[in-house]
């Protein structure tokens, strides 16, 4: 697929998102959580490139979630919260990856989700900081500087995730295609050969586990400010395990998968519960596994075909 | 001559197999030094040890007078040894062009943070790199829907794409087929030359190794149990009989093939 097209798309699709939010207003909510677990699962799909899935990568999204809520009292102001917790859920994932860059497949994965859930304990249990399982409730924040009204402050949500998804989607589109993304896709097959070309698989691994964290942080920072309230549930394992489900769910060969996939996961989770309050998770698992069954491209992938399909017609 | 690469007393064993025990070799500048021997004999494993792959038990290695054991193999490769190998490592599920440019630019690097791979510079020499290899019209072509003969050039391509000083090959035509084993070898022969590059090659085929190498060192029970030119190597009964299992190649050129296939 062209660039342009991939352009035009983008677009499409964020006018969409926007048009939906204005149609429906309770689905504003919706679609500003689907964008910033969107850009969680980018991450996912950026290791999935490298052929390791991370079972833990919620960690990284609540960090940033539980940093907006405490700096939250601090300086209550999106555009300097959101940056600041990015950057420390990247951080974080520097040390942490440092250590699981030295690992592959199963114990890279199970790695991940034993941390996870290292800091989904600590949450749960410092109850004297983190108020254990009620979790803590953050303050409105301020949008540049402008007290918003609770609408206006939601529109403000909903457009920064949808400018941040636009703007990672960009970036990691240009970084796959780049050396760096290529060799990361390079470890997946035949990691070896990097080494004897000179390039080291573990940095090249690790570049890309930092940049996933950094936009696991985005999502959470955004989850943060838009429910305004965090729970340790954020880094408990299933938390992890939705965003593997979504990145297969949407497919990893593009980057419009894991926004594809969020936004369907989280309208099918929202008309599901309300249709089928108790079997929704059923649902979701017999999606799941019709996708790896009969769609391996994920939803992305069917899109893609039947797309080619109209145009060869 | 200098010598560019010298083993000595590299001892390694797998369990009661003795793969080296006791080698010493030098590989002079400038020079295509054939490594021949039976089927499990340790000449895989001398590539592994030369690159950083595998330790030796005792032993060192001197790279341009430096010693090399210890380090990783992609300090080696920095160094300017590269190597090729016996069952090619590509990146299967990248294309031939796309396996080409990433060896240049893992020589090119550092990386400018979000260019293509495909970039001009990387596209054109890896075009070009493929030309001279005759894979060219191959280029689009995924690396898992090689044949193996292309994949063994595949693989050699992109070792010399590191511009080594040292290449080291482990059976180069294994896997081509044999009409065109002996253009490839051409092929190869020349691409060095021009470039300068020092050649240890790993062979089975006798008629190869007689038209590409300048010595032949014979490889057995873990020593070097002959080490010359290839027309008094390849005529000594005793090393053909003992180490090899062959008939001389001598002026006989059919005994030579079978030999070559008895040997692989
Ligand atoms: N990493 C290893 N671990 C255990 N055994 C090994 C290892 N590498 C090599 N060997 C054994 O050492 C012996 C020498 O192997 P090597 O691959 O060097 O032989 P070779 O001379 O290259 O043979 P061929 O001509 O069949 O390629 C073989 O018996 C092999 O099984
Ligand atoms: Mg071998």
């Amino acid at each position: 697929m062209s660039r342009s097209t991939e352009i035009l798309l983008a677009l499409i699709g964020a006018a969409l998102v926007l048009a939906l939010a204005w149609a429906v207003p309770w689905l504003r909510f919706v679609m500003t959580i689907a964008l910033a677990k969107g850009l969680a699962v980018l991450g996912i799909l950026l290791l999935l490139r490298a052929g390791q899935v991370s079972f833990g990568h919620a960690l990284y999204l609540a960090f940033a979630a539980y940093a907006v809520a405490f700096g939250a009292s601090v300086v209550p102001e999106t555009l300097v919260l959101l940056p600041l917790a990015a950057l420390g859920a990247a951080l974080l994932g520097l040390v942490v990856g440092l250590f699981v860059v030295r690992y592959r497949e199963i114990f890279f994965g199970m790695l991940n989700l034993a941390l996870s859930m290292v800091f989904y304990s600590v949450l749960e249990k410092f109850y004297a900081i983190t108020h254990g399982t009620d979790g803590i409730r953050l303050p409105p924040t301020t949008f540049a500087g402008q007290t918003l009204s609770n609408e206006a402050q939601g529109w403000a949500m909903l457009v920064l995730a949808l400018l941040l998804s636009l703007g990672f989607g960009a970036l990691i589109r240009a970084y796959l295609a780049s050396p760096m993304g290529q060799a990361l896709a390079g470890i997946k097959t035949r990691e070896t050969r990097l080494e004897f070309m000179g390039i080291s698989g573990r940095r090249v691994l690790l570049a890309a586990y930092v940049l996933s964290a950094l936009m696991a942080g985005c999502g959470g920072a955004v989850l943060a400010m838009t429910t305004r309230h965090v729970t340790p549930a954020l880094a408990y394992w299933t938390a992890s395990g939705e965003l593997v489900f979504i990145a297969i769910l949407g497919g990893a060969g593009s980057v419009f998968g894991p926004f594809l996939g969020a936004v369907a996961y989280e309208l099918t989770r929202v008309y599901a519960a309300a249709l089928v309050a108790d079997a929704w998770q059923m649902i979701l698992g017999l999606v799941l596994l019709l996708v790896i069954l009969f769609a391996p491209g994920g939803l992305w992938g069917m899109g893609r075909a039947l797309l080619a399909r109209r145009r060869s017609a | 001559m200098s010598v560019l690469l010298s083993a000595r007393g590299l001892r390694i064993a797998f369990g009661g197999l003795k793969a080296a025990d006791g080698i010493d070799l030098d590989v002079m500048e400038g020079e295509f030094l054939a490594i021949i021997g039976p089927n499990g004999a340790g000449k895989t494993t001398f590539i592994n040890m030369a690159t950083g792959y595998l330790r030796p038990q005792a032993g060192s290695i001197t790279y341009d007078g430096q010693p090399i054991l210890g380090l990783k193999p992609r300090r080696i490769v920095k160094a300017g040894i590269a190597r090729s190998f016996q069952l090619p490592q590509l990146f299967t599920e990248h294309t031939v062009l796309e396996n080409a440019a990433l060896a240049i630019a893992a020589r090119a690097g550092p990386w400018a943070p979000l260019a293509p791979l495909l970039q001009r510079r990387f596209r054109a020499e890896a075009e070009e790199l493929l030309d001279r290899f005759g894979l060219l019209p191959l280029a689009d072509r995924r690396a898992d829907a090689l044949n193996e003969g292309a994949r063994k050039l595949a693989d050699i391509a992109m070792a010399v794409a590191l511009k080594p000083r040292l290449l080291l090959m482990d059976e180069p035509t294994s896997g081509v087929a044999s009409a065109e084993k002996m253009a490839v070898v051409e092929t190869l022969t020349r691409v060095l030359r021009d470039s300068r590059v020092t050649a240890v090659f790993v062979e089975h085929d006798m008629e190869v190794v007689a038209r590409f190498a300048d010595r032949v060192a014979v490889w057995g029970q873990g020593k070097i149990m002959a080490l010359g030119p290839p027309q008094q190597i390849l005529n000594d009964p005793a090393v053909l009989r003992d180490v090899i299992g062959v008939a001389p190649v001598g002026d006989g050129a059919g005994t030579g093939k079978e030999g070559a296939h008895a040997a692989t």
